[in-house]
């Protein structure tokens, strides 16, 4: 909402500054967005005088003008419109000056050659209207404003409020002027209607249908006849203009200033266009109808239209027609002045994508008993300005408006808010805010202003007395530091610990967004269903992601694209299963490229490989608190995986969720999205999947045993078949003594010579303690035997000599 | 007797040569070992008469003691020569670069809610989590935002089905509602997530991050609200003063509503958080409004309270003088190095929230 200061003048008596002003709107809820001075800069433009033209030597279409801008020298100005010709009157803008249309500050610059000293300007280019086919053509009268400023002088910033949706009293300058003079800060000026004489009768018909859903409740209208429909006066193009507004013809200008100053959007038709009377009803499916922005309209059923025999005039409280706008040579006029339902408003302007400066005010709410004062308002400015005779008013209702009263209990105020207003004062701000008081007994009975539609309730009264009386009263409570329930929950620690655990292992830690690229996600949905977004910002994130890794691959693929080489990155977040809330899991998914040593002088340059990603699972689970021991691994992975190369995690033998994959990223996907890397190996680790131990650490700690009696390790070598899996040896050696062996340890796999063909040769370390007693050689040997006699037996494997 | 001396004096002598390791090692087994010289001196004791027996084994030791010592003398002597010896010829050089390693870094909008957290333990808030997944309900019209609401214009809302029954949420509100439903007052949560709008420019990304807060209880007042921000502004800033605003402003779900303000100043193309005469919103709050707490089934009567939403990226940006938000979810590797934190620096209250 654009005002200036003077126009706020015209409702408010004050002495205090600007700078008041814009900290006291800010105060009571009405934001100032920005300040800007529309009229020093306006003052460049001025008046000026073509004396001269020629053809410009290096292109047809323009011309070479010398310019009386009211300065000893003439000023060389290039031009291309085909209006610009000697002796014309029209606008120039000099080096500097800011275009308003465009918004582009003007150079001197060389068009084609030739110097231009600045540029002549169209309507359109300085936002006084939409005429963009040539420059401003002023009459004759302007010869003795050669040189001076077009537009008037005037003191006001250009003030723009935010205003927020529950106030549309505030989308004209006088509910801002009231809601001023309620905070104290100057006094509401009680304009006095002009009264004008109302002889003839209305005589279109107006009629509201009575259907169901009838977006219109009431509708006001007057005629006036044989009017004049000029350019409008100077003050009121000024005031128009002032509020960054452009100028158009006198009737529209009257309406849009009636709507500014107080709120009430007007419609004027050309009353000899319309076909016998006004029928407000809902459209058929179907009908069509060009509207004012030139477009034409399909409507659906049911919306609110103001027609006549012929069809569609407008869509009501959203836009006119085509059909029955007003022109120059309009003659009589229908004023229509009307409630329309702000919902019905809302979806009619919803369906068919309209947004105009009439549907943002009726959906908010216009004052329903704004109508005939807003009518008379125009009315006579129109015969003022305008001339003509104006009809008697006429309004149709199909609803009359019921005033809401709340009963107010003044205690609530202190209670909600913490500090106390007297009763004096709630009565004094109520009363300058539009309320009618009636003291009760225990309570204050308010009738609500009818242009209040936000005020329904008693903390809605609260709102008003806080707002108007100063946030700044509100005293600061310090917070007790006190806590009696536990920040996090076990699985939000979880979620901590895998983060920085993941993180601390060389990961950098990535936040991508949900949604993905449909291409991408394809290659990682498996089975999963496709949860597509419906209105996207672009097609490339047209879906939820199923897997982090859509994500983590383009953003990989891009840094390496930046010549980095070696990286690894993770996110912990979310994935999305279907389109129901909850229908996600949380999944932290790591992805290394390159290689884990390059050109050292230490070390062999080696490619990161799937044991590098397992360990760091590994490693990370067990950090987490699980038991590496317990794990059990197999090869079932994902199609997004290597199928040979990549394995998932249980944490323990009942395999009963997955709790991570490891392993590389199918060649095929890597081909497809053609990524330039030695290796790419990811993880994925399912937090839901993980048991959450409800035990704190200090009962997890069990009682410290230790064995210091004589450790022996032992090495052994298995010829197994290759299918067999280093983990079922494992399996098998800590079943066969868990008291006496202690750990088991893979060292060494063979193949090839001395070993047959598809077989393999397995090395293990195995260390042997008891708890009890030095073990003597006699028991070593026999735990030994048993050791390999079970490996033989479960596995087929033979001990290698 | 001569016998011992004659051994002694002619071991000495050639003990002064220069000889080995090797050489010394042949002395010693000469002398000590299990026929050696002094070692059969020693089988010899028995055979004296008790009163020389005293006085032979006395000498005996004497001579081994010193030829031991001798010995082992030379010995080390050869042994430290040999060490440093080596020492020289094994020196390298130490300002060759060590063996690679990758550092990992958490990811500044992690951190932030961490320190967030942080600074909302300390009084008493615990965390809660919703879905990134909302329903129409829960999202607006639960937070008395109904449909046809214009409010609604304010939130760009992605949708995953026509009928507009699901969408991402647009803010991390509906974990209030969800909350709320599930349990009962008094309530004291914050829950910080994703919120997503259909939303992009230099400064709007479609994601985001906000934190909602939420205190209900019988008596909270906004009072209460006013503290609870100032404190977490302070301790989020670790500033021991911040210039705070109030403003009135209008969300559906509070009333009275207010939007706030910090003071910030520009000094040498960095913010000052604190001080000058500029403000920057920086969130918006209110005290619940009773159409909400009667959604979900909370007496407005009985318990009332306050709510907040703050934008988390838009607080590491001013905490930590990022400028591109669009940036944080680019992840070029440069950036998150640059930005990011080390795994090991938990913001916590006791050491402090950041290093």
């Amino acid at each position: 909402m654009k005002i200036t200061f003077d126009w706020l003048k015209d409702h408010l008596k004050t002495n205090l500054k600007e700078k008041n002003l814009l900290e006291q709107l800010t105060n009571i809820g009405l934001e100032v967005e920005s300040v800007e001075s529309l009229s020093s800069e306006n003052q460049l433009f001025k008046v000026a005088k073509i004396i001269k033209t020629e053809e410009h030597p290096n292109a047809d279409r323009l011309k070479v003008c010398d310019v009386n801008i009211g300065e000893k020298e003439l000023k060389k100005v290039v031009c291309g419109a085909t209006n610009a010709s000697e002796g014309l009157i029209t606008i120039y803008a000099p080096p500097g000056a800011i275009i308003p249309k465009t918004n582009t500050k003007l150079e001197i610059a060389k068009i084609r050659g030739v110097t231009s000293y600045g540029m002549l300007c169209s309507e359109s280019e300085l936002n006084l209207s939409d005429e963009s086919d040539g420059i401003t053509e002023l009459s004759k009268k302007y010869e003795k404003n050669i040189g001076k400023s077009y537009f008037s002088k005037s003191k006001s910033n250009l003030i723009d409020l935010s205003i927020t949706p529950n106030r549309p009293d505030c989308l004209g300058i006088k509910g801002i002027a009231r809601d001023l003079a309620a905070s104290g800060f100057g006094r509401l000026i009680v304009s006095k209607e002009k009264q004008i004489k109302l002889k003839t009768k209305q005589t279109l018909k107006v009629k509201i249908n009575k259907e169901k859903e009838q977006g219109c409740t009431a509708f006001g209208s007057c005629l006036i006849k044989n009017v004049k429909n000029t350019a409008s006066p100077q003050w009121l193009k000024d005031k128009l203009i002032s509020v960054g507004q452009k100028p158009i013809s006198a009737i529209v200008d009257i309406t849009n200033y009636v709507m500014l100053d107080i709120n009430r959007p007007l419609h004027a038709y050309d009353a000899d266009k319309i076909e016998k009377g006004i029928i407000v009803r809902n459209s058929k499916s179907g009908e069509e109808f060009t509207a004012l922005d030139n477009k034409i309209y399909k409507l659906e059923k049911g919306m609110c239209v103001i027609s006549d025999n012929k069809g569609v005039l407008g869509l009501g409280g959203i836009i006119g027609g085509i059909r029955s706008a007003t022109e120059f040579d309009t003659k009589n006029i229908l004023l229509e002045s009307a409630y329309f339902n702000p919902r019905s408003v809302r979806n009619t302007a919803k369906k068919l994508n309209l947004d105009t400066d009439a549907k943002f005010r009726f959906e908010r709410g216009i004052d329903p008993l704004s109508i005939e004062t807003g009518l008379k308002k125009a009315a006579s400015l129109i015969q003022e300005i305008c001339g003509g005779d104006v009809s008697k008013i006429d309004i149709q209702k199909i609803e009359s408006y019921k005033t809401k009263t709340i009963n107010f209990d003044v205690n609530s105020f202190e209670k909600i808010i913490g500090f106390k207003i007297s009763q004096k004062e709630i009565q004094r701000i109520l009363t300058d805010l539009g309320f009618i008081i009636k003291k009760e007994k225990n309570f204050l009975k308010l009738t609500v202003p009818s242009w209040r539609p936000d005020i329904s309730q008693q903390i809605d009264i609260i709102e008003e007395l806080v707002r108007i009386s100063g946030y700044d009263k509100i005293k600061t409570l310090d917070p007790i530091k006190d806590r009696s329930k536990s920040t996090l929950t076990h699985t939000q620690r979880l979620f901590h610990f895998l983060q920085r655990a993941i993180a601390s292992k060389g990961y950098l830690e990535t936040i991508t967004w949900s949604f993905t690229d449909q291409s991408y996600n394809d290659h990682f949905r498996e089975t999963n269903k496709e949860v597509k977004i419906v209105n996207p910002i672009s097609s490339e994130l047209g879906v939820l992601r199923n897997s982090i890794f859509s994500n983590l691959i383009m953003y990989m693929s891009k840094n390496l694209d930046r010549g980095f080489k070696d990286l690894s990155i993770f996110e912990i977040g979310p994935v999305f299963t279907g389109s129901n809330p909850g229908e996600q899991k949380t999944v932290v998914c790591g992805l290394s490229a390159g290689k884990k040593s390059r050109l050292s002088w230490i070390d062999k340059e080696r490619n990161i490989d799937l044991f590098d990603a397992k360990r760091d699972v590994v490693q990370t689970l067990s950090e987490a608190g699980y038991d590496s021991n317990e794990f059990f691994i197999d090869s079932k992975t994902p199609n997004y995986y290597h199928p040979g190369k990549s394995g998932r995690i249980f944490l323990d033998h009942s395999k009963d969720k997955v709790a991570a994959y490891f392993g590389e990223i199918h060649p095929n996907i890597l081909k497809k999205i053609d990524i330039k890397t030695e290796n790419l190996i990811g993880f994925e680790i399912f937090l839901e999947n993980l048991k959450i131990s409800r035990k704190t650490l200090k009962d997890q700690k069990l009682k410290f045993a230790v064995s210091d009696f004589q450790k022996s390790e032992r090495d052994f070598a298995f010829v197994v078949n290759k299918d067999v899996e280093a983990q079922e040896l494992i399996n098998v050696i800590s079943n066969v003594n868990p008291n006496l062996i202690s750990n088991i340890k893979v060292f060494d796999v063979y193949e090839g010579e001395n070993i047959p063909d598809n077989q393999k040769s397995i090395a293990i370390s195995i260390t042997i303690q008891s708890s009890e007693k030095t073990l003597n050689d006699k028991d070593l040997e026999k735990i030994n035997n048993s050791i390999i006699e079970a490996v033989q037996n479960r596995t087929g494997a033979k001990i290698r000599s | 007797m001569s016998d011992l001396k004659k051994i002694r004096d002619e071991f000495i002598s050639r003990l002064k040569g220069k000889l080995d390791l090797a050489e010394l090692n042949k002395i010693k087994s000469d002398l000590f070992g299990k026929n050696g010289l002094v070692s059969s001196q020693f089988k010899k004791i028995g055979t004296f008469d008790v009163s020389e027996r005293k006085k032979f084994a006395s000498d005996l030791n004497i001579i081994k003691d010193e030829l031991q010592d001798l010995i082992d003398s030379k010995i080390n002597e050869i042994q430290k020569a040999n060490i440093n010896e080596k020492l020289e010829k094994e020196k390298i050089d130490v300002t060759l670069p060590e063996r690679s390693f990758l550092r990992g870094k958490i990811h500044p909008v992690s951190q932030t809610i961490d320190e967030i957290s942080s600074i909302f333990s300390e009084i008493g808030f615990s965390v809660e989590e919703g879905p990134d997944v909302e329903n129409e309900y829960n999202n607006f019209t639960a937070l008395n935002t109904p449909d046809n609401h214009p409010a609604r214009d304010m939130h760009d809302t992605f949708y995953l089905d026509d009928k507009k029954e699901r969408l991402l949420r647009t803010h991390t509100s509906p974990v209030q509602i969800r909350t709320m439903l599930k349990d009962k007052p008094p309530f004291k949560i914050i829950a910080p997530g994703r919120t997503y709008r259909s939303d992009s420019d230099q400064t709007h990304s479609p994601m985001f991050h906000q934190v909602e807060g939420l205190h209900i209880d019988k008596n909270i007042n906004m009072g209460h609200l006013k503290g609870c921000l100032n404190y977490f502004i302070k301790e989020f800033f670790e500033v021991k003063k911040i210039k705070m605003r109030f403003r009135p402003s209008h969300f559906p779900f509070t009333e009275p509503s207010a939007e706030v303000d910090i003071g910030y100043e520009i000094k040498d193309g960095k913010i000052i958080i604190g001080e000058g005469d500029q403000w920057l919103e920086i969130l918006g709050c209110g005290m619940v409004h009773p159409n909400v707490l009667k959604n979900v089934k909370v007496d407005p009567t009985n318990f009332q309270g306050y709510a907040f939403g703050i934008g988390i990226d838009r607080l590491a940006m001013l905490k930590y003088g990022i400028n591109d938000l669009r940036a944080f979810f680019d992840c070029d590797y440069r950036w998150l190095n640059h930005f990011g934190f080390d795994p090991l620096d938990v913001p916590t209250n006791y050491r402090g929230l950041s290093r």
